[in-house]
């Protein structure tokens, strides 16, 4: 198979290239071991749209997080998907560490991230009230924002294959390979010979890139525990809560997110394992002890799910988007640990420019830019709601109770294109499964319909691919 | 807008018995919204028999008991709509609902029975660190897998949690073929009934590990395994006690929890302890004709206390319908309508329904229900109405899996003073 570009991974920075290199006309491939996009670490992370002052002044980092940030709001609309300024603060505990915070802002100002100021005692009361009591003052950011990680994943990747780019999931990369002045990307199916290969892995970014050059990286999967509250606690906290950083990163937030929840995490803990994201009894124990110092009173009995992620961080703590010197045509997309989902378009446009300056392609015409997300019901009027069941019946039955998603927007979830195969996949595009009762009463539900409309059967369907079907037979049928 | 005299939210055993009684004693018209494909609620997965020995003085299966009521309200004609989401209750009592056929829609009602029943506490509350495989259901969801839908959802299991669902899906689970390995309690008690743990453990040689839990989650895809831990009094993991186990699925029957979405939106005040809503005798909430009943109030372990319950707030509702006649409200002392006599606990019982009572309100003998919050053994219930003593019961065992109940007479209550209290409480002595 013949492509112009080939990229590797189908997380946020993934799609986001796919999306932005289909504006040309390329042939383009995304390779995902996953049966899905948003699989990795774009799945589980805080859903955060950093202002962009963390990031040393003059990195990449800071400079894609900036931009990333600034187009957020926009491609939002473009593609719809959930995000909100909701404004972020840092906050300070002690008055010894003050000249921290002010660096912070100093580095926020030269990085330029607009709006930043430091709120005293008073200010930062009003904004946010249930400050923990030890917070004397804040680094308030009001550009920064929360978006659904999945939501954002998923439009840029639909948006992609409407635009033709092809997604080939259940694909390990196991051999890159040059070949002429390009490369053959080998999976165990298929061969992919391609101009340019992306290498958008995640925390295999540096599996692929030390297979092609001689200049090693190194990917340390930094392990993260989340717990996730009830919608109950919605406006438990308005802003994004952060603690000053550290040297393992920003530290533990609490934040509410585009969906009403609150979330709190992550911890930091370097691990070896590339899929090792269990939870641990610490991990958990110490993520709500540092979340109750930002913020008093969390309601930790609303707690209805942790889960935990892996930020790909390299040992030069920088984003690593290029060619290397020995390999032309491969381009890194490596080290994108936060502000990475912040980053993600400005990564996109980078990468794809990049891309672009060398392939010099004719502009796709038919490009279109916007997308339409799965329909919510419980957004329109009452009027607009009953005409809508009228036509389809499906959103008259309501499957999932405690999120309020019907038989319709289930359908729609599987049967768009790149549409969920699985459980995790209708719940990441719906919401289906994800609250109070995380799936109890709607999983058979919600199977029945993926069986139906996949046209396979109740024991072939998955909760998130491969090996992991729900139901291992029919009753009795060992007996 | 369609209008009905009650409006019962939910068709399983309470809504049910709550239905015919508000027909019985008012001959009011009454409406069923279930939002499942049909009435009967949770107990069309309980096949198991063991169901209505006080109301029917003979064991029925789930599916049965549930018949006997869903035959009656077929007799009597009470509609029910199925397949329907009831998405809002006004405080006004406007109930915003959907449905297939009809859209969405809005009912007024004079009166409403909350009989939503509960929820089972998953994984997440539990916060069981692990991987988040595929192959770990709450008890309740593998019920309906198999029973209903004739599914297998693992063949090597280890369930979390002796609730009654758990101890009745360890047996279950054994039947159909699946191996289950043990039953592991965080308490130092079981929380279901001592005939579920001998009839569904004891009988097929599965251990039940009190003061234990799951302390890790292997598998990536499936589960392969949990991993066992002794805990301490504070209910701590003990570390060097860990026990593998290799499994691929994991049941957890870990609490239910009052479905109170509904209740809350429409501003009902709800016990921080029960997590149903706040009731005087009639079972009536904090929004006047609005009433509760059954596992919404507060979780039972026995349908036939839902179904009586239920009735009881059936017929209040019922009542509140109608109103009082006028020679009635002649009759009525103004005096005696501002009695109203907070029901409060000491000594390990954990809360009462209801948690007030109006004497001129209240049926000849009121029941009052709680559970206690640690086992107790040979000791005596007992009931003080001012300080004096009026019940004083012993038992000889007391657990929080099981419901207890006390008694009181109006003619007790008859001639009271404005601030009287009622106090539950467990006692040593006589």
């Amino acid at each position: 198979m013949k492509y112009d570009v080939v990229i590797i991974g189908a997380g946020v920075s993934g799609c986001a290239i796919a999306r932005e290199l289909s504006r040309y006309q390329l042939k383009i491939a995304v390779v995902e071991k996953e049966e899905d996009v948003c699989c990795g670490t774009s799945k589980a992370n805080s859903g955060i749209v950093h202002a962009g002052f963390d990031a040393p002044s003059g990195s990449l980092m800071a400079r894609l997080n900036v931009a990333g940030n600034e187009a957020m709001e926009e491609l939002s609309r473009e593609l719809d998907f959930s995000f909100r300024r909701n404004g972020s603060l840092v906050l300070l505990f002690d008055e010894e560490d003050r000249p921290k915070l002010e660096a912070l802002y100093a580095r926020g100002v030269e990085n330029g991230v607009r709006e930043l100021r430091i709120v005293e005692q008073e200010e930062l009361r009003q904004l946010e009230p249930q400050v923990g009591p030890e917070a004397v003052a804040a680094l308030y950011a009001p550009t920064g924002g929360i978006v659904c990680p999945f939501g954002l994943t998923i439009a840029l990747a639909e948006n992609a294959c409407t635009n033709g780019v092809e997604f080939y999931f259940d694909s390990t990369v196991t051999d890159i390979r040059r070949k002429g002045d390009g490369w053959s990307v080998c999976t165990a199916d298929d061969v992919f010979d391609t101009a340019f290969v992306v290498n958008a892995a995640g925390v295999y970014a540096d599996v692929f890139h030390n297979m092609v050059s001689g200049t090693k990286l190194h990917i340390t999967p930094r392990r993260g525990d989340y717990c996730l509250l009830d919608r109950t606690t919605e406006g438990f906290v308005k802003h994004t809560v952060f603690q000053l950083p550290g040297k393992q990163g920003k530290g533990v937030l609490v934040s509410p997110t585009v969906h009403g929840n609150t979330l709190l995490g992550p911890t930091a803990i370097d691990i070896e394992e590339k899929e090792g994201t269990n939870t641990t009894r610490q991990g958990l124990d110490e993520l709500q002890a540092k979340a109750g110092r930002s913020v008093a009173n969390l309601p930790m009995n609303q707690v209805i799910t942790s889960f935990a992620g892996l930020r790909a961080h390299e040992d030069s703590g920088e984003f690593i988007i290029g060619e290397p010197e020995d390999a032309k045509g491969f381009v890194d997309c490596a080290g994108i640990e936060s502000p990475g989902l912040s980053s993600a378009p400005a990564i996109g446009e980078l990468v794809a420019g990049l891309i672009a300056d060398r392939l010099h392609p004719l502009i796709n015409e038919n490009f279109c830019g916007s997308r339409k997300g799965i329909l919510n019901p419980a957004l329109l009027s009452k009027e607009e709601r009953a005409e809508l069941i009228r036509k389809k019946p499906a959103y008259g039955t309501m499957i999932c109770r405690c999120e309020m998603v019907t038989e319709g927007e289930i359908v729609d979830a599987v049967t768009r294109p790149l549409g969920a195969k699985s459980l995790d996949g209708v719940k990441r595009r719906t919401r289906a499964g994800m609250g109070r009762c995380q799936s109890g009463f709607c999983s058979p539900r919600t199977m029945e319909i993926i069986a139906r409309e996949r046209g396979i059967s109740m024991e072939e369907v998955t909760k998130a691919g491969g090996a992991s079907r729900i139901i291992c037979g029919i009753s009795k049928d060992s007996l | 807008m369609k209008q009905y005299d009650i409006v019962i939210i939910g068709g399983g055993p309470a809504g049910l018995a709550a239905a015919l009684a508000a027909r019985e004693h008012g001959n009011c018209q009454v409406l069923i919204l279930e939002r499942d494909r049909e009435l009967g609620g949770i107990l069309n997965q309980c096949i198991h028999n063991g169901f209505g020995l006080h109301t029917f003085k003979e064991e029925l299966t789930g599916p049965e008991y549930a018949a006997r009521f869903i035959e009656r309200v077929q007799e009597e004609k009470i509609p029910y709509a199925l397949n329907t989401m009831v998405l809002d209750i006004s405080a006004e009592k406007v109930i915003t609902a959907m449905n297939r056929e009809e859209g969405l829609f809005e009912i007024k009602a004079r009166a409403i029975v909350l009989a939503m029943g509960c929820r089972e506490r998953s994984r997440g509350a539990l916060n069981i660190p692990g991987y988040r495989p595929a192959g770990i259901f709450s008890a309740g969801t593998a019920q309906r897998l198999v029973n209903m839908e004739g599914y297998l959802p693992g063949r090597e299991v280890v369930i979390l949690g002796s609730g009654d669902i758990g101890l009745i899906m360890a047996r279950r689970m054994t039947l159909e073929g699946a191996r289950v390995k043990a039953v592991a309690e965080l308490m130092p008690y079981s929380g279901g009934l001592k005939r579920n743990i001998v009839q569904c453990l004891d009988d097929y040689g599965i251990p039940l590990k009190l003061s234990h839990t799951v302390v890790d989650i292997q598998g990536k895809e499936r589960v392969t395994g949990v991993t066992i831990a002794q805990v301490d009094e504070n209910r701590r993991p003990i570390p060097g006690t860990e026990e593998a186990y290799s499994c691929d699925t994991l049941l957890l029957s870990c609490g239910l929890i009052p479905e109170n979405e509904l209740s809350r939106g429409m501003g009902v005040e709800i016990s921080p302890v029960t997590s149903g809503p706040v009731v005087n005798e009639s079972l009536e909430t904090s929004i006047p004709g609005v009433f509760a009943c059954g596992n919404v109030l507060h979780v039972h372990d026995l349908v036939d206390f839902v179904s009586q319950e239920a009735a009881s707030a059936g017929t209040h509702a019922a009542a509140y319908v109608k109103g009082l006649t006028e020679e009635e409200a002649a009759q009525r002392d103004p005096a005696e309508e501002q009695r109203a006599f907070p029901v409060k606990v000491q000594g390990g019982i954990r809360y009462t329904v209801p948690t007030m009572i109006r004497p001129d309100r209240m049926e000849e003998e009121q029941v009052i229900r709680f559970r206690v919050g640690d086992v107790y053994r040979n000791r005596y219930l007992s009931l003080y109405v001012n300080g004096r003593r009026l019940v004083h019961r012993k038992r000889q065992v007391m657990a929080p899996g099981e419901m207890e109940e006390l008694k009181v007479k109006r003619e007790q209550l008859k001639d009271c003073p404005l601030d009287t209290e009622i106090l539950v409480t467990i006692e040593e002595e006589s």
